[in-house]
């Protein structure tokens, strides 16, 4: 069985801040990590691997940095790295990149692809399923659990007020949660090894793309503008006793009619 | 055209719904006026109604026995037909998990581009195209996207961004059926079984105050005063992405990025330093009182009132006023 695993690279946006007088975002120093649902992923296919036997590919595309996340990925077990990167793709949206992630997935072959549920620098979760729609395979977003019998898969996920069991056949695409798996640490044996393992690099004179169909050109959408959040205007602030402070709570309460005076 | 996608479970329709339908209405105004609702699903003609109601100049029924129960397969070929059918400029959904399922899938299918999670749509009123703005790097920034060529223009929202329009019982409209062409074969995903959550909390984006509090409570056993004061008030609790990954409410009662966006009448964050994740999912609540030992932390820069101190003497004196003050209430009446 041939599992892919598509993972990114993003910035820990949990470091991310914005400047407070000039309210742009201070990128400098944040570390740049693997998105932690695609690590979630990578962790089911190896599950996958150690009890059915598998080989797995992690795909990744981005600049050539994002060499790091493979080599993280050997470190956990993976079989094989790709790096998909082209200046071409630069600035594609979502769209574009599942267009490119499918016709990847068609030439290297597979039975089953994974990826994470959103990264955390954009938040859509809208890659895993277009890559699936693009290539015209079953999808199944928000694994909690993954079972394999045959060709068959069977998927808990959590809905908004149910939870689900649902089955397909392989070949499929599983958007996975962090609620599927605790994510293997790197073995020592392999962080030695996983500098030395190669690394197959993608780009357009392979993927063939017409280059009015990528990167920012070919994205059907654009971003107009950024800006970030001004700070609201100050309210309050009480530094007092306690008693005091209950007043001040006791009297807000009472202007925005939630108790009575 | 503006369509609004609204979802049904159980053959009620999600307020989403309600409220994507109102923001259009807003939008349709530099436009062409005509709003159209959609609504899939298996015997739900009664539907129709509350929508016109609402203020949809048309309602597109799609009707079929394999729509019964959500099926992405399904349910993605049936509102390409619709969409394919009726050509709307812009394609609005509700952003519930069922709708960040489907977007994607029928944004690819449909050739188009696709913003997720807006907080905010407008009209251009130069090119008159939507522009769609949304949180990014966490909240840390925000971004306005456009779908300058593609048709139409989707955007999901999440529940509770827009709110409810005002229901007007003689508002007028057209109601459509449509019957998708829809084979079994077409349906690869097969829900085997589905289970109901149990729930011990109401929906906290439904809830008009709410008590919320964040690592600064210490544990949870500490939440039951928090509980106590929910109750006092009327209102439910809440948390921070901290409390729910040490495990001390469950993931349905968190506010913020990654968890629910709740605007309530009343805020009250406890021991929540208010990092960017969480004022994304606040901060457009009506009334803000912050409870905090640091007088830096963000939170206290977005409350209306910010009391800086030791969260449990305030908490638990507050409580004890609060239970005073209904006491007199109490015997006022009797």
């Amino acid at each position: 069985m041939r599992i892919l695993v598509f993972a990114k690279q993003v910035p820990d946006t949990t470091e991310v801040k914005v400047d407070p007088v000039k309210g742009t975002l201070i990128r400098d120093g944040v570390k740049s990590i693997m998105n932690p649902e695609d690590k979630n992923a990578l962790e089911a296919a190896l599950q996958l691997k150690d009890k059915f036997g598998a080989k797995v590919t992690v795909i990744t595309m981005g600049p050539p940095t994002a060499e790091a996340i493979l080599r993280e990925s050997y470190a956990m077990g993976a079989d094989e790295a790709v790096l998909i990167t082209d200046p071409l793709y630069a600035g594609a949206d979502t769209w574009v990149t599942s267009m490119i992630l499918a016709r990847t997935a068609q030439i290297i072959g597979f039975d089953l692809i994974l990826t994470g549920r959103q990264a955390i620098d954009g938040d859509t979760a809208q890659v895993g399923i277009e890559i699936a729609e693009h290539i015209g395979i079953p999808v199944i977003a928000y694994a909690t659990d993954i079972t394999l019998k045959d060709d068959t898969v069977v998927v808990t996920r959590e809905l908004d007020n149910t939870y689900e069991v649902i089955s397909t056949k392989l070949p499929c695409l599983i958007t996975c949660t962090k609620d599927l798996n605790k994510p293997r640490y790197m073995r020592i044996s392999n962080i030695f090894g996983c500098f030395d393992k190669p690394i197959t690099i993608l780009n357009n004179s392979i993927l063939k793309f017409d280059k009015n169909e990528v990167g920012l050109v070919g994205s059907p959408t654009k971003v107009k503008k950024t800006f970030t959040k001004g700070p609201k205007v100050q309210g309050t602030i009480f530094n007092g006793t306690p008693e005091e402070g209950v007043e001040v709570i006791l009297s807000k309460l009472k202007s925005e009619k939630i108790i009575n005076a | 055209m503006i369509m609004v996608y609204c979802e049904q479970r159980n053959g009620e329709i999600l307020n989403v719904g309600f409220e994507l339908v109102g923001k259009a209405i807003e939008l349709s105004k530099n436009l062409d006026g005509q709003v159209t609702a959609v609504i899939c699903g298996h015997k739900i003609n009664h539907l129709a109604e509350p929508l016109i109601h609402y203020g949809a100049s048309k309602v597109v029924i799609v009707e079929h026995p394999l729509l019964e129960k959500y099926n992405v397969d399904a349910y993605t070929e049936s509102l390409y037909q619709v969409v394919k059918a009726e050509n709307p400029e812009i394609l609005l959904l509700g952003a519930t998990l069922v709708g960040r399922e489907l977007g994607p899938r029928l944004a690819a299918r449909l050739k188009t581009g696709l913003t997720a999670d807006c907080t905010n749509l407008e009209i251009d009123q130069e090119s008159k195209l939507l522009l769609m703005t949304r949180p990014a790097f966490g909240g840390n920034l925000m971004a306005t996207i456009i779908c300058p060529d593609k048709r139409p223009q989707m955007a999901t929202i999440r529940p509770g961004v827009f709110s409810l329009p005002q229901s007007n019982k003689h508002s007028k409209g057209e109601v459509m059926l449509f019957t998708p062409r829809l084979d079994e074969e077409d349906i690869r995903v097969k829900v085997e079984k589905i289970l109901q959550k149990v729930r011990k909390h109401k929906d906290i984006t439904t809830e008009k105050i709410l008590v919320a509090g964040g690592r600064g409570i210490g544990s949870k056993e500490e939440f039951k005063l928090l509980e106590e004061l929910a109750e006092l008030l009327g209102g439910g609790i809440a948390g921070s992405r901290a409390v729910v990954d040490e495990g001390w409410l469950p993931k349905d009662l968190q506010v913020g990025q990654t968890g629910k966006v709740v605007r309530p009448k009343l805020y009250i964050a406890i021991g929540i330093s208010g990092a960017i994740q969480h004022l994304a999912g606040m901060q457009e609540s009506e009334c803000i009182i912050a409870i905090n030992k640091d007088p830096e932390a963000p939170i206290m820069k977005v409350a209306d009132v910010a009391i800086v101190g030791d969260w449990k003497p305030i908490v638990r004196r507050l409580i004890q006023k609060l239970k005073q003050t209904m006491k007199i209430e109490e015997e006022k009446i009797s």
